[in-house]
Order: C-alpha cells, then structure tokens, then sequence
C-alpha cells in the first residue's frame, strides 16, 4: 500500500474528503442504474405474465 | 453509378430481430457482469490505495480513477446512442432504437458523475467547485442534450415515433462530442489535457494509468450490462404479444 496505515488511507493528507466522496459518489450512480435496471426488468416480466394469465 | 447494393454481415439483421437480440444479450450480460465488478473493484482499490500519489496534486489525483472514466463514458454513450439511432433510421430496425433508448439514462448518469465528482476535484485543486470553463460548461450542454432526448422519449408514447426523433436529436447533438474532447485545445482553460490518447504514450508512469486503464475498461462493461439489460425489458415491454416470449423460460419461470 501508498500508505503507511488506514488512518493515512482515509485522510489522505487532507484530501480524504474529496476522494472518499468521489468514489462514494461513483458507486452509488453505478449502483441505483443496476438497481432501476433490475427493478425495471422485474416489473416487465410481471406484466408480461398477467396478461398472459388473463388471456388464457 | 451503380445503385447501392452492399449488404450488412447476417448477424447484424439477426440483431434486428427482438427474439435473437434477447437471446444473445442474455447469455452476454454475465460475462459484462463478472467483468465490470472485477476490473472495476481492482482498479479503484488500486487507484485509491496503491497508485502513488501526484506530485503536483498529492492525494486528489486519484479522483481521476472515477472522473476520468465517467467523462469517456459520457461521451461513448452519446456517440453509441446517436450511432444506434442512426441505424434505427436507416434500416428501420425497432431494436436499434430500443438500444438507443436504453443508453440514455446511463449515459446522464455517467455525465453527472463527471460533472460532480469534477467539481469535487476543483475544489482543492483549481479553489472552486465550478468554473466556467470550455470543457466544463460543453459537458453541461452535454447533460442536456441527454436531458432533452429524456424528454422527448417520455413525451412521445408511440415508441417508433419516439425513437426516430430522439435518434434525430441525438445526431444532431453529437456536434458537441468533438467540442468537448478539442475544448481543451481550442480555447485557454485551466482544465488539464486528456490523460489517454491512443496515438501517444501515457505521460503518467504505468503504476499510475494501470488503474485507469482498469476503470475505463470496466466502466465499458458496465454500461454494456446496462445497456443489454434495459434493451431486454424494452423487449419485454413491447413483444408481450408475441408466441416467443410466452413460451419462453424467463416467462413460464422455469
């Protein structure tokens, strides 16, 4: 590691609050499009297997 | 002149069919899957423990193994939505619009986490959040014109009426693509030149890009899997009459 220990890691020399909220920032984007994309999937398949019950 | 008779490769009219579009986007998005969290998860531990730090910037260099690759990203994705668009309209394929469709909101997210975490880094480094800035303010206009092609598909509710506008606008919009990557050229600005090029070799030394290289890639993947994905349940939107999918194992549930 860079670093000498996980104190130094996450204060980064006083630069730990931009890059921790950064990296933060990034994985939270990423993660609520995966969630809406799955949540999104989900439902579509709901209503593709209503209407068929409905049809049958 | 002859008239024009070329024809594409047969997978690319295949790919135009709903029923082998959700076949084969199925059995790829694992491999995107697995492949974006690896490179992604390698690269950031990387970038955010191992990476030296900058000698100019210290610490906050590392922003840029998740700034970086988002600003591509955004980029891409426009050019990859105006491309499918094109497609779309050129040989009137529903999928290609559907594809088209899928990149925007993942393309806008990737845009505001360029924009964000870019305000973040100018903080420290430049004293200010936002300036405005050739490549930043082009990157804004960006987030509107994905903003405007939201608009538009949500506005019109006959899916190929929206798609054909949309792929319009978004081809229209592309003008701004190479704005932003020769902003920095163009105009005087105070933001920094482009990390990558493929014609040079990287300025940084390999410890430093390695991660970069890693997030790009896996960025790339990840939008990928989005992309597949969202497209699959347009799919399942719009082909919900159809034999294929009634009999097919994600419906029947098997």
């Amino acid at each position: 590691m860079y670093f000498d220990s996980f104190q130094d890691l996450w204060q980064m020399a006083g630069h730990g609050v931009y890059v921790w909220s950064c990296y933060a920032l990034f994985v939270a984007l990423l993660g609520i499009n995966l969630w809406h994309g799955m949540s999104q999937r989900r439902r579509a398949i709901k209503q593709v297997k209503a209407l068929l019950r409905r049809n049958m | 002149m002859s008239a024009i008779n070329w024809r594409m490769p047969r997978w690319f009219y295949q790919m135009g069919s709903p029923k082998w579009f959700y076949e084969w986007a199925g059995r790829l998005q694992p491999w995107f899957a697995g492949s974006a969290f690896i490179l992604l998860l390698w690269g950031m531990i990387w970038g955010l423990a191992f990476a030296p730090a900058d000698y100019q910037q210290g610490n906050s260099f590392r922003i840029m193994y998740v700034h970086v690759p988002a600003a591509i990203l955004s980029q891409s994705v426009f050019m990859a939505m105006a491309v499918a668009g094109a497609i779309g309209l050129i040989w009137k394929m529903k999928v290609a619009f559907m594809v088209a469709r899928s990149c925007v909101a993942i393309g806008a997210s990737f845009t505001a986490i360029a924009l964000l975490t870019g305000a973040i880094w100018g903080k420290p480094t430049w004293g200010a959040f936002w300036v405005w800035d050739a490549r930043l303010t082009s990157t804004l206009v960006l987030l509107f014109l994905y903003a405007g092609v939201m608009a538009l598909n949500q506005a019109i509710s006959e899916r190929q009426t929206a798609g054909k506008a949309s792929a319009i606008l978004a081809i229209v919009g592309s003008i701004n693509i190479p704005v932003i990557k020769y902003s920095v050229e163009w105009w005087n600005t105070l933001h920094q030149s482009s990390s990558f090029s493929f014609t040079e070799k990287p300025s940084m030394p390999a410890e430093m890009y390695l991660p970069l290289l890693l997030t790009v890639l896996g960025c790339y993947c990840f939008f990928s899997l989005l992309v597949l994905m969202r497209t699959r349940t347009q799919i399942l939107q719009t082909q919900s009459q159809t034999s294929w999918l009634a009999a097919h194992r994600d419906i029947r549930g098997e």
